[in-house]
């Protein structure tokens, strides 16, 4: 658990405003993550998703912009690739610029948690790429951050294992309990993991929506049609899996 | 249906069949007729041999010293032009035993070591200065490629006007020479490191300290290797160049003395001499690298 109590939102983000990036702007942003919620962030390409994300890493220096950023003082990020740096076994990287006397020790039980127990003397180019991220999973929560950010983080695996990823990430969210935001092309992933949907376009909020998850196998896979439906018709894709016209995907906003 | 023949010898794999000339080839049962599975070779974007070769840094030093042996002998390579390479030995054995080589190679030895270690520690110092600064590359990056641009040979009047003609000028003469390719390998690899890990030690919020330690330092290493190896050479081949002035000793002094007096077979001895001083610090600087890069995974491994 994080520990820490807010009774507001952790990140506020208002009225963001980037441009010049190498792809993707925000035109007058706003948005509120409460502490523990878990955001799902979609979009077409060059909607801006990534520009948002790297915007609240601290990560855009290249960007011009105005508009008020309140983000947390804890906060890990997952890319696309792992980032393990080759030459640090996985332990020194799980560990990695952590302090004080039991960091190994945490860096281990980490590990642990995402099923890499006893591999920490690897070096990474000794894992699959599955097991890359989940070296990356782990080293983001050892620092039990308030906020996640993941930038499509199992874009590069094959299908089953990023099946496999949700299912680990879900648990370790429910531990660890930060509040997420998953940039994310896949729909599925995002109705699989999140609380809440959210469809970036055109570097404005288009949907926000909540994503329950229901105990009954027959709700749940009718809320499931149902909200994938809405969703791909936000992002441009109609339900026989044609292209909308720029007007209709404008109607579903 | 397969004939209980066939099962026993059947048509895949094929029997490479009796030697030509061999006579009668008695049949062999099918499992000692199975070709054995050569050992997986390497694919042909590989370096070729299906495993590396203990000594095999020796085998183009070797050829070449056979080829030097068999010339000499037969006369194929001129005395005159070329002694033969056992005359280095005598020649060697005999400077070894009035005791004036290991003087000499001590002395240069002394000289290169010192030469090497203030080049390469400014050389890698400066890198990091201009290599991970704006200001510092302003300031010191293009001086520098100035300085690559003017032979350090032409410098050496200067140098001698600034530090004398004794020990200080020699050792940052070799400095200068040392400096150069260390500065150059290691600026060129502090830029060349990879933004993404840059990234992440940011989003990391690591010290700067940390930084260096755990993304650039390793990150840069490969570049300040090769570096090294360049300076190491360099330290050696600048002895020749600065022993020529005021020196009583050193291996470069004894090169050009015996110029003077047409010994040819002690000018041998003394180019032998840097050809094994260079090679033996390559090699222990190339174990150093194979040692600090064990992370690695290259074409070379």
């Amino acid at each position: 658990m994080s520990g820490t109590m807010h009774t507001g939102p952790i990140v506020r983000v208002r009225n963001l405003v980037r441009r010049f990036t190498v792809k993707g702007v925000l035109n007058g942003l706003d948005l509120d993550i409460a502490p523990g919620e878990f955001i799902a962030l979609l979009g077409r390409s060059g909607s801006g998703k990534s520009t948002l994300l790297r915007a609240i890493a601290d990560l855009d220096h290249e960007a011009t912009g105005s508009g008020d950023l309140f983000v947390p003082e804890r906060i890990s990020v997952v890319f696309q690739d792992s980032r393990l740096l080759p030459w640090r076994r996985l332990i020194d990287n799980v560990i990695l610029g952590l302090r004080g006397s039991d960091a190994r020790e945490r860096g281990l039980k980490a590990l642990a948690e995402v099923g890499l127990a006893g591999r920490e003397t690897a070096w990474p180019h000794e894992l699959s790429g599955g097991e890359q991220q989940r070296v990356a999973l782990a080293r983001s929560l050892v620092r039990d951050p308030e906020l996640l950010l993941a930038d499509e983080p199992f874009g590069a695996l094959d299908a089953l294992t990023r099946i496999k990823m949700h299912g680990l990430v879900k648990r370790l969210v429910s531990i660890h309990n930060p509040a997420v935001l998953l940039v994310t092309h896949d729909v599925d992933e995002a109705i699989a993991l999140a609380d809440r949907i959210i469809v970036l376009d055109q570097g404005v909020i288009v949907a926000d929506l909540p994503n329950a998850h229901h105990d009954d196998d027959i709700e749940q896979l009718e809320h499931t049609a149902a909200t994938r439906r809405l969703l791909l018709r936000h992002l441009g894709v109609g339900h026989d899996g044609r292209a909308l016209a720029p007007e209709a995907v404008d109607a579903a906003h | 249906m397969a004939s209980t023949a066939e099962l026993l010898h059947p048509p895949f794999p094929k029997h490479p069949g009796p030697l030509p000339g061999l006579g009668y080839h008695r049949p062999r049962p099918v499992l000692e007729t199975m070709p054995t599975v050569p050992p997986l070779q390497r694919g042909k974007y590989r370096l070729g041999l299906p495993r590396a070769w203990t000594y095999g840094w020796l085998l183009g030093p070797a050829m070449l010293l056979a080829y030097w042996a068999v010339g000499s002998t037969s006369g194929f390579i001129d005395s005159r032009i070329l002694p033969a390479p056992w005359v280095a030995v005598t020649t060697g054995i005999d400077l070894l035993q009035d005791g004036r080589l290991h003087h000499n190679v001590l002395v240069s030895a002394l000289r290169a070591a010192q030469g090497l270690f203030f080049g390469a520690t400014l050389g890698v110092a400066v890198a990091f200065l201009s290599g991970l600064s704006l200001v510092g590359g302003y300031l010191f990056d293009s001086v520098i490629q100035l300085k690559r641009a003017i032979p350090t040979l032409a410098l050496i009047p200067f140098f001698i006007l600034w530090f004398g003609v004794g020990e200080t000028m020699k050792v940052t003469m070799i400095g200068v020479f040392v400096f150069l390719p260390i500065y150059v390998h290691t600026h060129n690899a502090l830029r060349g490191i990879d933004l993404r890990f840059v990234e992440l030690a940011e989003t990391m919020r690591i010290s700067y300290l940390e930084y260096l330690r755990h993304v650039v330092l390793p990150g840069a290493l490969p570049g300040i290797m090769l570096g090294l190896r360049f300076g190491v050479m360099a330290a050696w081949v600048s002895l020749v160049v600065v022993e020529q002035i005021n020196t009583t000793s050193g291996i470069g002094y004894m090169i050009n003395l015996a110029r003077n007096y047409a010994q040819s077979d002690v000018m041998l001895v003394g180019l032998l001499l840097y050809a094994v001083l260079g090679l033996a610090s390559d090699f222990a600087v190339r174990l150093v690298e194979r040692k600090v890069l064990s992370w690695r995974r290259t074409l070379g491994q």
